[in-house]
């Protein structure tokens, strides 16, 4: 048996099929997992993403700790609520794990990190902190749902009681806020609006059965999957981890460069990196021909293997196959990948793939 | 539970195979393969014309989830594919032992579909399976 979050017999009640998740028993669907990914890009679903590590870290000089920690920058957040993406590297470059950090105090900040790198992520923390005099909290107290798609907010709305309703009305995108026992956050990991949302422990079920009783659907971690996928967001572990750095893995853009003189852990190996001409591209693929993609097949050029798909499958909304891939930086518009034996045709395309329900590529098949 | 018609016959690799009036077997996988790999999203059949053997891969169902191959459950020549599934591989999970067949095969020998599970020896595969 695995771990269980405080929703789990809710999942089981629901008729989910529960698979292991980094060690958590987790709801996989429901049902029909391409019915799941329609009703979030098409109207509002509601996810257990308890499992996730949220910690809270204090100190007076935690924004300085978190700025040589992070590659991202962390002076970016200069208004309170206010949440920023980053990977968290080690000294090579590689990618510890990404996550989002949310700005909510000067002595205040709120990280959540993947579940399944918990132990190394809090061990990775814990030995670099000591100079800065930081306190972490675990929140287990807090369990987390992601309410998303074009209706979410409108239906959480109804949900989480007038003054909390007004507060989270109030959130632009990327913001969150604490409005007595919740926690609103206006992000996701699906391409749609919505929220994320952190109770207690002991208010989820009731948070969750409102949203139900409002219309809102539960979906699982297998409609996730194709939904982060689409909309061109990477999974740790799949499409990056320790041996990749953020510039191999289409995650340049979080990088802060910016200002040259913060130090940040795995900064020098970017700066070499960043001058490899020969470092790889990440990007995104659409497949012209029948067939699905998959994790670790063979992308091929002029004949020859020339990188590897890091996550494939098949888009519900573009009704084809996509997948993220590492190959050359001088890929052309177009490749083959190898699927059982047969060389099929890929357009190279750069993600997202989809955003709010509608498809973002200028490509007609 | 998942379905498993009395008057087919089956294999431990979850296909399923049934003997037409014109002496050709139809093939398919059976509900529980189709209710495990879920919303199937592409299927890849064999050529017609293509000499098969029992126990050999000749086709692909791919759902959202995962690829999977089938095996003819018996030796023949391939004699048709069912030419619904490019459009619509829904249907092997809407109706997978009527218009979600995959192919048809004119079968080589007279008693190897003989050979096959029948209905309540394919349900212990199934059940097992399910562990």
């Amino acid at each position: 048996m695995g771990k269980r979050t405080p929703l789990y017999q809710t999942h089981v009640e629901l008729g989910a099929k529960i698979v292991d998740f980094s060690g958590w028993d987790m709801p996989l669907n429901y049902g029909s997992q391409l019915d799941e990914h329609h009703q979030v890009r098409r109207d509002a679903g509601v996810f257990d993403v308890s499992h996730m590590t949220v910690v809270d870290m204090r100190g007076k000089r935690i924004r300085e700790f978190l700025c040589y920690l992070f590659a991202n920058d962390v002076n970016r957040l200069q208004n309170k609520g206010k949440a920023l993406y980053t990977c968290m590297l080690n000294e090579r470059g590689g990618v510890i794990d990404d996550l989002i950090v949310y700005y909510l105090d000067d002595e205040f900040f709120r990280v959540v990190f993947n579940a399944g790198t918990r132990d190394k992520v809090l061990a990775w923390v814990t030995g670099h902190c000591g100079p800065y005099d930081v306190t972490m909290t675990q929140r287990d107290d807090l369990a987390m749902i992601a309410v998303q798609g074009p209706h979410a907010r409108d239906k959480t709305h109804g949900v989480i009681g007038a003054q909390a309703a007004k507060a989270a009305m109030a959130l632009t995108p990327f913001n969150a806020v604490q409005t007595g026992d919740l926690f609103i956050a206006r992000t996701g990991y699906t391409g749609e609006d919505g929220y994320e949302l952190m109770v207690p422990v002991t208010q989820v079920n009731k948070v969750w059965g409102g949203l139900l009783e409002n219309g809102v659907k539960p979906i699982g971690l297998a409609a996730r999957d194709t939904l982060r996928l689409e909309a061109g967001m990477n999974l740790y572990g799949v499409d990056m981890d320790e041996s990749t750095s953020p510039l191999e893995s289409g995650l340049g853009w979080t990088i802060a460069w910016e200002p040259e003189q913060r130090n940040f852990i795995g900064r020098a190996a970017l700066e070499t990196q960043r001058r490899d001409e020969n470092r790889q591209k990440f990007v995104g693929l659409v497949l012209e021909d029948r067939g699905v993609l998959r994790n670790h097949m063979t992308v091929v050029i002029d004949g020859r293997p020339a990188g590897e798909i890091t996550s494939g499958g098949f888009s519900p909304t573009l009704g084809r196959a996509i997948a993220f891939a590492r190959v050359p930086r001088n890929v052309g518009a177009t490749c083959q990948v190898d699927i059982r034996g047969k060389l099929l045709n890929a357009i190279v395309v750069k993600p997202p793939f989809v955003r709010n329900g509608k498809s973002c590529l200028d490509i007609t098949f | 539970m998942s379905k498993i018609p009395a008057d087919l016959k089956y294999t431990e690799t979850h296909e399923w195979a049934r003997k037409e009036s014109d002496g050709t077997v139809s093939i398919g996988i059976t509900d529980h393969a189709q209710h495990l790999l879920g919303d199937m999203v592409y299927v890849e059949l064999p050529d017609v014309g293509r000499k098969v053997k029992a126990k050999q891969e000749c086709a692909v169902v791919e759902s959202v989830k995962a690829a999977s191959d089938v095996y003819s459950p018996i030796s023949g020549d391939v004699v048709a594919v069912n030419p619904e599934l490019g459009d619509a591989p829904e249907l092997v999970n809407k109706d997978c032992y009527g218009d979600g067949w995959l192919f048809r095969v004119r079968p080589s020998s007279t008693t190897e579909l003989d050979g096959l599970l029948n209905a309540q020896s394919y349900q212990t595969v199934a059940e097992a399976d399910e562990h």
